[in-house]
């Protein structure tokens, strides 16, 4: 790793791109540097790398520096590589990332394929040597700008301080971030202490706190994220805000839960709420919470939990037990069906037809046939026909 | 009378202290505020930096996440980065059901979440996404995390998954199938448990059978397959993880 050297990436004139591929590591050798992900560029001359998070880190090989190159195939848990064996480092070299490598190879690690391509391209290019016949020019200057007040650098050394320093200011913010967090948090953490010597005293004295107070109480919890060690049987986890949030879903959901037979799966809800919301997200505890409410608020929409664990919410008008007669016919029909061919049939998602089913066979209706080619039910003729 | 009095006292404690949380709340948030505009970017941009606030968060007794209303997600805005990812974090997992029983690792989710994410959508780490899952369980629909060999499967599905599933699970995870004499000999169990343990995968779609492997049949995971790692998802699986 030591042959490379920083770079602007700017293509230099006579210079042209020939492929590039993202989702590369670069390995020294047997060993893994940070250069871990990143767009790997061929041109007629280098072969450059660029980091995907952080753009201006860009270092490059000329391409007369390699000696052959051989694949390696990829294995389990293990992408595909290129192996490129190189010349020693040229004592004229540009400055790079490393000072020295024990290694005379590098390894480009494709960890979103690519190979294949970049492989046939690199040993065309190399073979070619079209970086003998094709002189470059210098790489595009940046001037002074003395209107904007900004001295731009020049030239690879320029280019290589701008990054150093952009280096030791972020280590710095870094730092300085670490250290204020650590200072808030011991201002949380004094909060979290006294929350919980409150928590007990309402314990100890239940009904000597007023319900107002009790609610301000939940509200702070929930503002400083502190779990909440107090239910109270009418209201749960819910505060003020998860009671508005509760008739809000109300409204959002009166329309979508009609367009899909009156039911929907929690993780439906969460993904519908939130991709129509955009900012400002619930939680998934702030959804559990609100639709934990929505029957005391007598709201048009409920809450249910089937045995597996699934979480649903259902019109009032929504009747499962009746949908589960008309679950009867429709696999009496069929002879049997299991749940992914029950809800191909009916337009459902393969988890509330599984419920259903499951439901069905709770109440008697269904028996089923659990064998390793899945799980099917019949109607139960025991209960019909006995 | 005595008795009376302490009740009394007690509960004027109570409500100081109460009147007193309210204030240093107030401070704190003033506090938060100061911090996020200073330091925003930083846990926006830097996946190590979330890793530690969250430690740290952890250790006092504080869950950033647990409400969107939390003032660290309205401050920090560290709550729409991972109520979001969860989102796609289950369409992901939806999409990619039929093909892997609702068992898919942690690498190939995500792979299939950044590209998801597209070119200039802020990075996300494997920590980030371990966050957003376990967030995620308490909706249901049988989101767990499972260690298996130096990294984890991901389960969307509410399949019940014991400690008995979850081993062989690990010893799979080596090759990516395992067969009734491993399980035999490395775990030392007898050949009806071990058989029960792999028809539940079966039956969940979580395992595939090869009868014509050469010496006895192999029990494949579809969720650690390499070659299907990075492939993309068809519209048509596309449209089954939108509702």
């Amino acid at each position: 790793m030591d042959r490379f050297a920083w770079t602007s990436g700017l293509l230099e004139l006579g210079e042209t791109l020939v492929v590039q591929q993202r989702g590369v590591r670069l390995c020294d050798g047997e060993e893994k540097v940070k250069f871990d992900s990143g767009v790997l560029l061929l041109s007629t001359h280098r072969l450059i790398w660029r980091d995907q998070k952080n753009h201006e880190c860009c270092i490059a090989i000329p391409l007369s520096q390699i000696v052959f190159i051989e694949e390696q195939a990829a294995g389990v848990g293990k992408s595909a590589k290129i192996v490129v064996h190189l010349h020693p480092a040229s004592s004229n070299k540009e400055p790079g990332p490393f000072q020295s490598s024990k290694y005379s190879y590098i390894k480009l690690s494709f960890k979103e394929h690519g190979q294949i391509e970049f492989y046939r391209r690199l040993s065309e290019e190399i073979t070619q040597r079209r970086w003998e016949s094709m002189p470059t020019g210098q790489p595009i200057q940046v001037n002074k700008d003395p209107q904007a007040g900004r001295i731009r650098a020049v030239g690879i050394v320029g280019i290589e301080r701008k990054l150093e320093e952009k280096r030791k200011e972020t280590d710095k913010n870094i730092s300085e971030a670490f250290e204020d967090l650590s200072k808030l948090m011991e201002k949380a953490k004094e909060m979290v202490e006294l929350s919980k010597s409150i928590a007990n005293k309402i314990k100890e004295k239940q009904g000597d706190i007023t319900e107002d107070e009790t609610i301000r109480f939940k509200s702070y919890l929930l503002s400083m994220g502190i779990a909440n060690p107090v239910t109270r049987e009418t209201h749960g986890s819910g505060t003020h805000y998860h009671m508005q949030l509760a008739k809000q879903l109300a409204g959002i959901l009166q329309t979508p839960l009609e367009e899909r037979g009156g039911i929907m799966s929690l993780t439906e809800v969460y993904c519908l709420v939130n991709r129509a919301r955009g900012l400002e997200l619930l939680s998934p505890e702030d959804l559990v919470n609100a639709c934990k409410m929505l029957e005391s608020l007598k709201l048009p929409l409920r809450l249910r939990v089937f045995d597996s664990g699934v979480m649903v919410i259902e019109l009032q008008s929504h009747n499962e037990e009746e949908m589960v007669a008309s679950a009867l016919d429709t696999v009496s029909e069929k002879g049997s069906l299991t749940a992914d061919e029950f809800a191909k049939l009916v337009g459902m998602s393969v988890l509330l037809a599984k419920e259903r089913l499951l439901l069905a066979e709770k109440m008697g209706h269904l028996c089923r046939d659990d064998s390793v080619e899945g799980l099917r039910f019949y109607p139960n003729l025991f209960l019909t026909q006995s | 009378l005595l008795q009376a009095k302490y009740k009394e006292r007690g509960t004027v404690l109570a409500e100081d202290q109460l009147a007193q949380m309210s204030k240093q709340l107030d401070m704190f948030k003033t506090n938060l505020e100061e911090f996020a505009s200073k330091h925003k970017q930083e846990i926006r941009k830097n996946p190590e930096f979330r890793v530690q606030f969250q430690d740290m968060c952890a250790t006092i007794g504080v869950d950033p996440l647990a409400s969107g209303k939390g003032f660290w997600s309205e401050m920090l805005g560290v709550g729409d980065f991972y109520y979001e990812l969860g989102v796609q974090i289950i369409e992901v997992c939806l999409a990619l059901k039929h093909r892997n029983g609702g068992l898919i690792t942690l690498e190939e989710l995500h792979q299939q979440v950044l590209k998801g994410r597209g070119k200039f959508a802020q990075d996300v780490s494997q920590d980030d996404l371990l966050r957003a899952i376990k967030k995620l369980k308490v909706l249901g629909n049988g989101f767990g995390i499972i260690p298996v060999g130096g990294t984890y499967l991901i389960q969307s599905v509410p399949a019940e998954l014991n400690m008995d599933h979850t081993v062989v699970l690990q010893l799979a995870e080596k090759k990516g199938y395992v067969t009734v004499s491993e399980i035999r000999s490395s775990l030392k169990w007898e050949t009806e448990r071990a058989k029960q343990v792999l028809e539940h995968l079966l039956k969940e779609g979580m395992a595939w059978l090869d009868t014509q492997a050469p010496e006895e049949p192999q029990y494949w995971l579809p969720a650690l397959f390499t070659e299907l790692y990075s492939q993309e998802i068809t519209p048509e699986e596309a449209k089954e993880a939108i509702p």
